[in-house]
């Protein structure tokens, strides 16, 4: 009933437990990571949670209004920021502790020797129509 | 296409079904197969008998499905047994379909999809698009909650009090989208007002219809909210305040008070007032501690300070607050409306700002991120 934001960083997250780069796995291990996150994506379909889910590339740049008449000022493409976002998945679920306990799993993929990465995951509650009693 | 008599007649045919021996999830999944039928056939061919005609053929469709999956023998002893297009449902009959749909084994968003299929007569793309969420997110919801309930089995469903909760979860979700959630509330309670007699089921109704004759005035043309002391009260719907009074009235009569019947009175001590000055805040008061006094929760003592700071000015509504968890939601914003009463408006201001941040609603945040400067920009 409540709409949450999982969002997945390649920096400006703490490191997970198990971090080793992608490209320093196997073949393999790359396969069943990405596999893990397609059946939880899928699992979550299933439940009546799943709404929505992207993944972003790291290449992007900072955009501003330069003036009148004048074109946009970018800053990039390789934006100096010390977050940068992954990539990202919309839950809708029936309470907060449930977002957690999915964020939970979604940070146990397997990485780097088939074990979980225990990456950290930005869990964000939607801000929502207000309800209809609030006085 | 008259959307609305399809709405009507989804409970009925279902519950006719249902009756005649059909599982409640093979029924469900007939009817919406009949639904579709009917769109595609009424307009060209419309039917005498919207209903019966509605019972054949989602029977049909019923024997057609339960045949392919080719349990055979039982079906056709079933169809030998059909009978002939019965009777209304009676007021038990649809009741149970309430009950049904508002399963205790449900999740809260399970129940409330459930009910809006099976007893609203809301399609899976209605729904999706007032919550906001995939069609196939509500299909799945819903196949899930049927699975459920069937695996729970019929003889423990839910009780009214189970219902109600799952209607006023509808209730208080606004709208988007092609249906208004808070109307559709309001039509499945009086509906089910109308088969169960029961005060706490009427006391809800009041509650729905007082806050929806309010609707109107809650927010401007730009869509910000306005405070309920602000609001242009000619906006209000008096005939749906006279008719939540009304059954308001009747209901506390019975001399059986439950939680929706003090909110209800309370929201009716509001629409009473012609002006925000005439409210009666020393009785608000007074149903918030009958209110306590059948459910307390922190959220009922955070409203109750509001009204108390309101009928015994400031200090007292500070006072009535302290002790409470300062992290429950809408905390800081009681806290600062109390304050800038006690004429500390820099205390308010930054109360303002803090309630801001952590508002669950964009509207919400804006009206106190507005708060906050107005005060800021006096000083």
């Amino acid at each position: 009933m409540a709409k949450h934001l999982l969002l997945k960083h390649y920096r400006g997250a703490p490191a997970g437990v198990n971090d080793v780069p992608m490209d320093r796995w196997t073949p393999d291990e790359v396969t069943a990571h990405l596999r893990y996150m397609d059946e939880f994506a899928d699992r979550l379909r299933q439940t009546g949670e799943y709404v929505d889910g992207q993944a972003l590339s790291p290449g992007g740049a900072w955009v501003r209004y330069d003036g009148e008449g004048r074109p946009p000022v970018t800053d990039g493409p390789f934006a100096e920021t010390k977050d940068l976002v992954a990539g990202w998945m919309v839950i809708d679920v029936d309470s907060w502790d449930r977002a957690v306990e999915l964020a939970g799993e979604l940070s146990a993929a397997p990485g780097a020797g088939g074990k979980p990465i225990h990456e950290w995951l930005e869990v964000r509650p939607f801000l929502t129509a207000p309800p209809t009693v609030t006085e | 296409m008259d959307e609305a008599l399809l709405r009507r007649l989804v409970p009925e045919v279902l519950t006719v079904l249902v009756r005649r021996g059909a599982g409640f999830a093979e029924a469900e999944d007939a009817v919406q197969e009949g639904l579709l039928d009917a769109v595609r056939s009424w307009p060209q061919d419309p039917p005498r008998d919207p209903k019966a005609w509605l019972v054949t053929v989602s029977w049909r469709r019923l024997v057609d499905a339960t045949r392919a999956e080719g349990a055979r023998r039982r079906r056709e002893e079933r169809l030998e047994a059909e009978p002939t297009a019965g009777p209304v449902p009676s007021a038990d009959d649809s009741l149970r379909l309430y009950f049904l749909c508002a399963h205790p084994a449900l999740t809260p968003s399970s129940a409330v999809a459930l009910t809006l299929r099976a007893v609203g007569g809301l399609t899976t793309r209605q729904i999706a698009e007032a919550y906001l969420v995939p069609e196939a997110t509500v299909a799945q919801r819903i196949s899930r909650a049927k699975r459920t309930v069937a695996r729970a089995g019929l003889g423990e469903s839910g009780d009214v009090a189970t219902v109600l909760r799952v209607l006023y979860l509808v209730f208080n979700e606004g709208y988007s989208g092609d249906v208004d959630l808070a109307a559709e509330a309001v039509r499945l309670t009086r509906q089910l007002a109308s088969v169960v007699d029961h005060p706490e089921v009427a006391g809800l109704l009041a509650l729905e219809l007082l806050h929806h004759a309010r609707r109107a005035a809650r927010t401007d043309a730009t869509g910000a909210l306005v405070p309920l002391a602000e609001q242009d009260r000619s906006r209000w719907d008096t005939t749906l305040v006279a008719e939540g009074v009304a059954v308001l009235q009747s209901a506390l009569a019975r001399d059986r008070l439950g939680p929706f019947q003090a909110q209800a009175a309370i929201a009716a001590l509001h629409a009473d007032a012609q002006r925000a000055e005439e409210t009666d805040w020393g009785q608000i008061v007074e149903w918030y501690d009958e209110l306590l006094r059948l459910e307390d929760s922190p959220v009922v003592r955070l409203n109750r300070a509001v009204a108390v700071g309101e009928a015994d000015g400031g200090p007292a509504g500070l006072a009535a607050l302290a002790g409470l968890d300062a992290s429950l939601p809408r905390h800081s914003a009681v806290a600062a409306h109390l304050h800038e009463r006690c004429g500390d408006p820099t205390t308010a201001a930054r109360l303002y700002a803090e309630a801001a941040r952590r508002a669950g609603s964009a509207r919400e945040r804006d009206h106190l991120v507005r708060q906050a400067a107005r005060l800021n920009s006096a000083g």
